[in-house]
């Protein structure tokens, strides 16, 4: 039976693939149309200008005000704070597994370390506000309970992995004539790494951090849980500020009427975070690809 | 004559081994603390209890069941959308700039905000399709949000089969289905399987799109079928940690060593699998 019909079949069978790869064609299509229709309604309450310029957040209590500012800059202090913290590390512990660990070291760790990546952001919340934050407090007294250096730190431990594997790959795809050039002249080991490995790769890196700070920019449940829920415009680590991300699900904990203007303002900072962490993740992605070392035949 | 070089270099040697070292302090310390803080309230009977408002008296139940419901249900969405793209895009598109198209636009959904699938989810499931805060909405949202990633390893794991067999099974006269259905996917399926299981850990673990729908809402039964309100340990657990009480701080934390028990047992049957039947890499 299917052998009489195996050309039917095998069309058939084509176009219902086809057809599932519209899933994901879709869901594109829905993101961009939804986050767009919902924003533009916002904008037709709130000027744009407001919004992306106004510098006090307080949409859920009259007098409202609608400046993204505070949030942005909540974010920017986690991203920043995560990138200073897990930028060094990375790079430390690829250079160890990739130039210096023996190989069992290096078998061992590299899945060690894939459990960090594993475990889910509402752990790293928890982890945040009952451990890091009780020693910030001890270490620096003023820290108030949530504070935008615990959440920072705890994203910074969750991208820790995703920039040295990052790295490490970077690192093992340069060609062994590079570093065997370095070894040739006399050079130690931290000198190529500084001066041949660091350079040669630099490009990759630069990728890693940029996906790293996309996925910095995007977290939620963690900085939600460390970082509070007050949109402060500060440059205090120890305050208690508030990200994009944690505004959106504080709105949705609350009993927010569907289509008043609290609820759009949900879709226009949604808007903005798929705006930013899509035009890094293309960067990002872009850079990988363009700094490929190929191998020459 | 140059001893500050080699100083220099023993110098940054012991700080590439001391950052690698505090990497895996910080995992350790991450996990001691959740043991300790969460060990002492850990018993059978916290599994069987539903919520409430005592943290002595209040258990896992309903989100158990839920993320149970959820796991189950996301993968029959999910797994057969994300096989199919990927076999279609490893075996029938030639590469041209839709197919590329298609990828990059792949590559992207797994890098957006998962907090933007929720208010996707909240849209398109929990309003226009007026599914409610429903397990459907819950596990078709988290669907969307793994499937960029099944896609992808399934990918990886169909190019990774050798052209030979493909060739093999057209010198016999198969069509392509007979060579994809009965060749390429048998062989590339610990692969799959594999991205599967990891991209079911990474829906149970998620916890912002399912408060953007609505999980949150305090849940005292076990929920009967794919329409009935849920809660999911994640989201418990975020509840939990996110009141001022310390004493369901410590609840919160058992529920986390109950969420990172099952998901260590997933990625344990992953490596296994990995190691067992893949034959091609």
């Amino acid at each position: 039976m299917l052998h009489k019909h195996a050309k039917f079949v095998d069309v058939s069978f084509k176009g219902l693939l086809w057809l599932c790869i519209g899933a994901t064609l879709t869901t594109t299509t829905l993101v961009v149309v939804i986050l767009g229709t919902e924003a533009y309604h916002f904008f037709s309450l709130v000027p744009i200008t407001e919004f992306l310029f106004g510098t006090h957040w307080e949409p859920l209590i009259e007098p409202r005000s609608f400046g993204v500012l505070p949030l942005v800059c909540g974010t920017g202090m986690i991203v920043l704070g995560s990138i200073a913290f897990a930028l060094p590390i990375g790079l430390g512990i690829a250079t160890y597994l990739s130039e210096f660990a023996p190989n069992w070291v290096r078998s061992t760790i590299k899945p060690t370390l894939e459990i960090l990546a594993g475990i889910p952001t509402v752990v790293y919340g928890y982890f945040a506000l009952t451990f890091i934050t009780p020693i910030l407090r001890s270490l620096f007294p003023e820290t108030e309970i949530f504070n935008a250096a615990s959440g920072a730190i705890v994203v910074g431990i969750m991208i820790l992995p995703m920039i040295s594997s990052l790295c490490d790959d970077a690192f093992r795809g340069l060609p062994s004539s590079l570093r065997e050039g370095g070894y040739a002249l006399g050079a130690t080991p931290y000198e190529v790494v500084t001066r041949v490995v660091l350079p040669a790769a630099g490009g990759r890196i630069g990728a890693a951090v940029i996906l790293a700070v996309s996925r910095a920019i995007g977290e939620t449940m963690a900085v939600t849980l460390a970082a509070g829920a007050s949109p402060n415009l500060t440059a205090n680590p120890f305050e208690s500020i508030q990200t994009m991300t944690a505004y959106i699900v504080q709105v949705s904990l609350g009993d927010t009427p569907v289509g008043g203007v609290e609820y759009l303002t949900c879709f226009a900072v949604a808007g903005l975070l798929f705006t930013i962490t899509f035009i890094m993740n293309v960067i990002g992605s872009q850079l990988l690809l363009k700094t490929q070392w190929q191998s020459r035949s | 004559m140059n001893t500050w070089r080699y100083r220099r270099q023993a110098l940054f040697l012991w700080m590439c081994r001391a950052l690698t070292l505090l990497a895996l302090i910080i995992l350790g310390s991450l996990i001691l603390h959740i043991a300790k803080e969460g060990v002492s309230t850990l018993s059978l009977d916290f599994l069987h209890r539903f919520p409430s408002r005592f943290p002595h008296k209040a258990g896992l139940k309903s989100a158990l069941y839920g993320t149970l419901w959820i796991m189950c249900l996301t993968a029959l969405i999910a797994v057969p959308f994300g096989i199919a793209t990927a076999i279609y895009l490893e075996e029938y598109s030639t590469k041209n700039r839709f197919s590329r198209w298609i990828q990059i636009n792949i590559t992207n959904l797994a890098g957006i905000p998962s907090i933007v699938y929720g208010l996707l989810g909240l849209t398109v499931f929990v309003r226009y399709l007026n599914m409610g805060q429903s397990l459907w909405a819950g596990a078709l949202t988290l669907s969307l949000l793994v499937l960029p990633i099944i896609v992808i390893a399934s990918q990886e794991a169909i190019r990774a089969v050798p052209n030979p067999i493909r060739e093999a099974g057209y010198a016999l006269g198969a069509h392509p289905w007979q060579v994809i259905l009965c060749q390429v996917v048998p062989a590339a399926l610990p692969g799959i399987m594999t991205g599967v299981i990891l991209a079911l850990s990474r829906a149970i673990g998620e916890s912002a799109p399912l408060i953007m729908i609505g999980a949150l809402s305090y849940v005292a039964f076990v929920p009967e079928g794919p329409g009935d309100a849920f809660t999911v340990l994640p989201v418990q657990i975020f509840n939990w940690a996110s009141r001022p009480q310390v004493s369901f701080h410590a609840i919160a934390a058992s529920g986390i060593i109950v969420l990172l028990c099952v998901l260590f047992t997933m990625n344990l049957i992953a490596v296994l699998i990995r190691h067992k039947f893949q034959r091609y890499k």
